[in-house]
């Protein structure tokens, strides 16, 4: 009699199993699907049912010089981000990958810290520095102190592909002649590439929605989309708002493609490399 | 490698050789990582570095005060100091060239004393006017603030080069004029306060994120991979989507006629609106959202990794499915546990953007303090201090994840 009971126990148990990860999947997804048809609203406020349909926060946005001029500066620190962070980081991730294990694993805990350390630390402490140097309240100061907390992400995604990555072909390439920078462009970067593109995917997005140190270090001029963001929701909260965060949500879902089709290519690629090898 | 050497090498030379071509490799190695370590020595260690020397530094009183300092060098504190000392902040306040050092000074014996500013500020436009002979009674006449022990001890403490006035500041602990270390009054004891709230919201938020990422965490591992792969983009995108939004979504939603309120009016659940925003449960709330994937992704890559083998090896061998899940399952998955928990609770103590926009006055973290003292009241000694204490206490949690984990850093990239 035993096995049944426990049979159904066990089904009714799948059931709430269930339904629980249910409300959890809703929990992550709810308050990123919720803003999107707020955003449409034709009334000014952020309340369920709305009384119609209207693009007005959109031609809202379109028409604001702050919002306008916040998105350029974000754009403007971020690409200068990625290709800071981009550079240094891949150029670290093949000299990290030289090393001996022990030398190398001490100098990538040094290389991830930026992630560890809270951000507000690293912002004040970049405010000290860049304060007396009248480096504040400049594009040069978000940009570097944007790439020291997006490189990290740089060294993760490359050193993961270097993983892979067989060291014979680099050999087989010096033994028919090429010069090392040869061997970087036409044998490495292609091998690595998807994993270069997602750290600099990361890194961008990694500037772009960077508030904290922002807060610190620009000034009216260099307003950020994220500060921008921050001082509406503070001051007064208006329906442009939404309209900013659905755009967000649509940029934020085009990184994350980006990243999880190079991802899948380079695990293909990996497969099929192992399946050659053997 | 140019030509190939045409006669074979002998032992000797090979090993030479090897050696040449492996120092090369370092070289290269080196040359490689230097950029980007001398990118992060400048704009990373440095400006932590500054963090901790601001934290310490105490130059102010120094340059307006030195004969006053010179004369308290050796008092002991327990009885007023000597009439030369009153001399002495006579002749050095009536010396004051600079007025912005004046200020500068005024301003950290102020942190130390509240309305130290003023007093410094009064004595100094009386400076020239009173005789230096019976200067302590003078200074008790024009203000009896002089005739307090504390308000020289107060000097005493802004003696510089270095203090442990921020440090002992950010713990709530002061020094007296005799030099012993004592509690500040309740009334002036915030910062444990706030040190023990971080804690207490970064607990909370963590156990949160266990008990909704740990189911979801074992589904994801657990159904076939086609299916886990859109349920993981259930995960991923709030990940990518920007913390800004997600704030700001919850914000909205949870404002009190916002559409939460609404729709639990509208299964009849409250009939009044629920006060869900600028409170700590906000505040839960949307941490918690933010920092469940750090919860979900670790643990799922640990748990991807376990077969269904051993649970179904301890069913076989007559266990219930559940004791099996709880004594087999669920011990096979602490690594990633360890790493989930300790991943969100570094983050939560470091939590700034989310409690300032969400929470009320009583729900800020202690990077709230240290942004405010840096920008408001430019207070950077208190900031740097409160930037050490926050600062050891994520070393402290990040050594024992790194012991746990056993990795040279997190891995859910």
């Amino acid at each position: 009699m035993r096995r049944p009971y426990a049979a159904r126990g066990e089904t009714a148990f799948r059931w709430l199993f269930w339904v629980y990860c249910g409300l959890v999947f809703t929990f992550l997804i709810a308050p990123i699907l919720a803003i999107i048809p707020l955003s449409f609203n034709s009334g000014s406020f952020l309340t369920f049912p709305m009384p119609g349909f209207s693009l007005r926060w959109y031609a809202d946005f379109f028409a604001s010089d702050r919002w306008l001029a916040a998105v350029k500066n974000s754009m403007i620190v971020g690409i200068a981000t990625t290709f800071l962070a981009t550079v240094l980081g891949t150029m670290a991730s093949l000299g990290l990958a030289r090393l001996r294990p022990k030398l190398r694993s001490v100098l990538s805990a040094f290389i991830i810290a930026p992630i560890i350390v809270p951000v507000v630390i690293t912002g004040v402490g970049a405010y000290f520095l860049y304060a007396p140097l009248r480096l504040t309240n400049t594009y040069l100061a978000l940009v570097l102190s944007h790439t020291v907390i997006a490189v990290p992400f740089v060294v993760l995604t490359v050193s993961a592909s270097l993983q892979n990555f067989d060291v014979n072909l680099v050999r087989a390439a010096g033994s028919l002649g090429a010069p090392p920078l040869i061997t970087f462009r036409r044998v490495i970067l292609p091998l690595i590439l998807p994993g270069v593109v997602s750290g600099a995917v990361f890194a961008f997005a990694t500037s772009f929605d960077e508030v904290v140190m922002a807060l610190f270090l620009a000034g009216p001029e260099q307003r950020t989309l994220p500060i921008q963001m921050f001082n509406g929701v503070r001051e007064e909260i208006s329906p442009t708002i939404t309209a900013a965060a659905t755009l967000l949500v649509i940029l934020s879902c085009m990184l994350l493609i980006t990243v999880e089709l190079l991802r899948r290519r380079a695990e293909r690629m990996g497969g099929q490399g192992r399946v050659a090898a053997e | 490698m140019p030509a190939a050497p045409s006669a074979p090498l002998g032992g000797r030379q090979l090993k030479q050789r090897l050696r040449r071509i492996q120092r090369r490799q370092a070289l290269r190695a080196f040359a490689l990582l230097a950029p980007l370590m001398l990118f992060l020595a400048v704009n990373f260690l440095l400006p932590i570095t500054l963090m901790f020397v601001r934290s310490v530094d105490d130059p102010d009183v120094r340059r307006v005060l030195p004969r006053t300092l010179a004369a308290i060098s050796n008092w002991d504190g327990l009885a007023l100091p000597s009439n030369e000392a009153g001399a002495a902040l006579l002749a050095d306040l009536g010396a004051v060239e600079n007025r912005e050092d004046l200020s500068r000074a005024a301003n950290r014996l102020n942190y130390d004393i509240n309305g130290f500013r003023s007093l410094i500020f009064r004595t100094a436009r009386s400076a020239g006017r009173i005789d230096a002979t019976h200067a302590m009674d003078a200074l008790g006449a024009l203000d009896q603030r002089w005739k307090d022990i504390e308000t020289w001890g107060a000097v005493k403490r802004a003696a510089g080069p270095t203090t442990s006035f921020y440090l002992l500041g950010a713990l709530d602990m002061k020094k007296n004029a005799g030099g012993e270390i004592h509690r500040v009054g309740s009334e002036r004891a915030v910062f444990t306060l706030v040190l023990a709230r971080t804690l207490w919201i970064s607990l909370w938020v963590t156990l949160l994120c266990l008990l909704l990422g740990y189911p979801v965490a074992y589904l994801l591992a657990t159904i076939p991979s086609n299916v886990a792969n859109i349920l993981m983009i259930l995960v991923l995108l709030p990940f990518w989507t920007s913390l800004l939004v997600r704030t700001t979504a919850w914000v909205v939603l949870l404002q009190t006629d916002g559409p939460v309120n609404g729709a639990l009016r509208w299964v009849g659940l409250i009939d009044q609106p629920l006060q869900l925003i600028f409170n700590r449960v906000g505040v839960y709330i949307a941490i918690t959202h933010v920092l469940l994937p750090f919860m979900v992704l670790p643990l799922y890559s640990v748990m991807k990794s376990l077969g269904p083998t051993t649970m179904r090896a301890a069913i076989s061998l007559g266990a219930h499915p559940f004791t099996a899940f709880l004594r087999v399952y669920v011990p096979q998955t602490m690594p990633g546990v360890f790493a989930g928990t300790l991943l969100v609770f570094i983050s939560a103590i470091g939590y700034y953007i989310t409690p300032a926009l969400i929470g009320g006055a009583d729900d800020q973290m202690l990077s709230y303090f240290i942004a405010f003292y840096t920008n408001e009241t430019t207070n950077w000694g208190l900031a740097g201090a409160l930037g050490v204490v926050l600062l050891m206490m994520t070393a402290v949690l990040y050594l024992i994840y790194s012991r746990l984990a056993g990795g040279a850093g997190p891995r859910w990239a």
